[in-house]
């Protein structure tokens, strides 16, 4: 095998110090382009965008109802990965990424579910039915709460990374049921709107729209999970050298 | 290792012997809850009829979690839990042994019983049989999934409430299949599919919760 010049390190941002700079460097960006595409996705969902032949102006919610059901499946698959990394390497950092992600999780669950409510009101004339997909959707939003509350009550930092990354690695059996419910349940729930394998059966901009939403939920998912894991980072490691000397040189800079 | 199995699981019955109250104590709650629901929804037969294979379910499920708790409490509090964690065959043999004995101790009674609380509750003839076949394939996956949660909370404050946010969420196929199973025999058709699918779940969930038990018990140790 041929020496290698440069080696690639994957490990160097798993030092809580180094993800800490790492992660306050890319927190501003993040926002920036969760505010700008939000700001795009909305002007073209709702002011470019065609209105819908059967449903009229109220399918417009799916800019907001789509993306946040795809990030409360993302966002669960991403947090049971890392807390897997984190329990089978024993990596801190991991274990820490895992539990900063759970709240934007949760929320992104709600807000599915909520506008999920809006738009079943006018369409369907209920504000909720217990079909596999909602069902399912709810669940989830259960194991987000189960993982939280697990996590919060194990005092012992790492125990409570373990016993939590062993609940989100159980959990993960819930994520095909929702994914696929509309297909093997044939409820009222429509079927998916966006698909991988055929053509988008949507106007294209009304596909672009949602397509930025989805990138900005992602950045806005990113810099809240990021914030929160700094947040995160700086409270287990608050007898570390390097914090001691980050919270002295803010004080020095708020004086 | 089947040796030390079988050890394990003749001692959980024993200590049960010796405490028989709480043995009886998860049949006596659910037959207090199933009682609930002709007074709360109201004693018209054909509404009780329709809901009886769902209450009787829920009620089984709530049973099973009150009692898991219980589980690894009392070993975990005096030493013997980590004594025996730190024999050869650690975490996978004492969480096979529990799961089996809270069973036998609570789901085998149950599905003996729910054929009585289903005709209290209006079923008849053939749906009877079907919900005690549908509980004898769900009652040992709620047994697994206890165990786990059992063993995750294993010595906190809050465990009961959180062994039962815990399973909920990945008990509902066995409550969807369960009461399906019923449901099918009352509409005329097979219970066939449903009970393929209980066996399903029941081999999936004895495949990953009985390792993620061990693990959690190895864990909680630490």
């Amino acid at each position: 095998m041929a020496p290698q010049p440069q080696r690639l390190r994957w490990f160097t941002f798993a030092a809580p110090s180094r993800f800490y700079t790492l992660a306050g460097a890319l927190v501003p960006w993040l926002w920036a382009a969760a505010a700008v595409l939000g700001a795009a996705g909305l002007y073209i969902g709702f002011f470019v965008a065609p209105t819908d032949a059967q449903q009229g102006e109220a399918y417009r919610i799916i800019f907001i109802h789509v993306p946040a059901a795809w990030m409360s499946m993302l966002i669960y698959a991403v947090m049971a990965g890392w807390a897997a990394l984190g329990y089978v390497f024993n990596a801190r950092m991991a274990a820490m990424l895992a539990r900063a992600l759970a709240p934007t999780g949760a929320l992104a669950t709600c807000v599915a579910l909520v506008t999920g409510a809006f738009w079943g009101q006018p369409t369907w004339g209920t504000w909720w039915v217990w079909d596999a997909r909602l069902t399912s959707e709810l669940m989830l939003l259960f194991l987000y709460l189960a993982y939280m509350a697990l996590v919060t009550s194990i005092d012992d930092p790492r125990r409570a990374d373990q016993a939590g990354a062993l609940l989100a690695i159980v959990g993960v059996a819930n994520l095909p049921v929702i994914y696929f419910s509309v297909r093997w349940w044939n409820t009222l729930h429509q079927g998916a709107s966006v698909s991988m394998t055929a053509a988008p059966k949507m106007a294209d901009t009304m596909f672009a729209a949602l397509l930025l939403m989805s990138l900005a939920f992602w950045a806005y998912a990113a810099a809240v999970s990021l914030t929160r894991a700094r947040a995160i980072v700086l409270e287990r490691e608050a007898d570390a050298e390097w914090v001691r000397e980050r919270v002295a040189a803010g004080r020095e800079r708020a004086a | 290792m089947p040796a030390l199995f079988i050890t394990l699981y003749l001692r959980e019955l024993r200590l049960a012997r010796r405490r028989p109250v709480e043995v009886v104590l998860p049949l006596v709650f659910c037959a207090a809850a199933v009682s609930l629901f002709p007074l709360a929804v109201g004693p018209e037969p054909q509404t009780l009829r329709q809901i009886a294979p769902g209450v009787v379910w829920a009620c089984a499920l709530l049973a099973a979690m009150l009692s898991v708790t219980q589980l690894y409490a009392l070993d975990g509090a005096d030493g013997t839990l980590e004594q025996m964690l730190l024999g050869d065959p650690g975490g996978g043999v004492i969480a096979v042994a529990k799961a089996a004995a809270h069973w036998s101790l609570t789901g085998l009674p149950l599905v003996l019983l729910a054929p009585l609380f289903g005709l209290l509750l209006g079923l008849r003839g053939a749906a009877l049989g079907v919900l005690a076949v549908s509980l004898l394939l769900g009652t040992p996956v709620l047994s697994l999934l206890g165990n786990v949660a059992a063993a995750l909370t294993q010595g906190l404050r809050s465990a009961a409430m959180l062994i039962v946010l815990l399973v909920l969420p990945l008990s509902i196929p066995a409550l969807v299949f369960g009461t399906g199973a019923v449901a099918a025999v009352e509409g005329g058709q097979s219970p066939g599919a449903h009970y393929s699918l209980l066996g399903a779940l029941l081999i999936f969930s004895a495949l990953t919760a009985l390792p993620a038990t061990a693990a959690a018990l190895r864990i909680s140790m630490e």
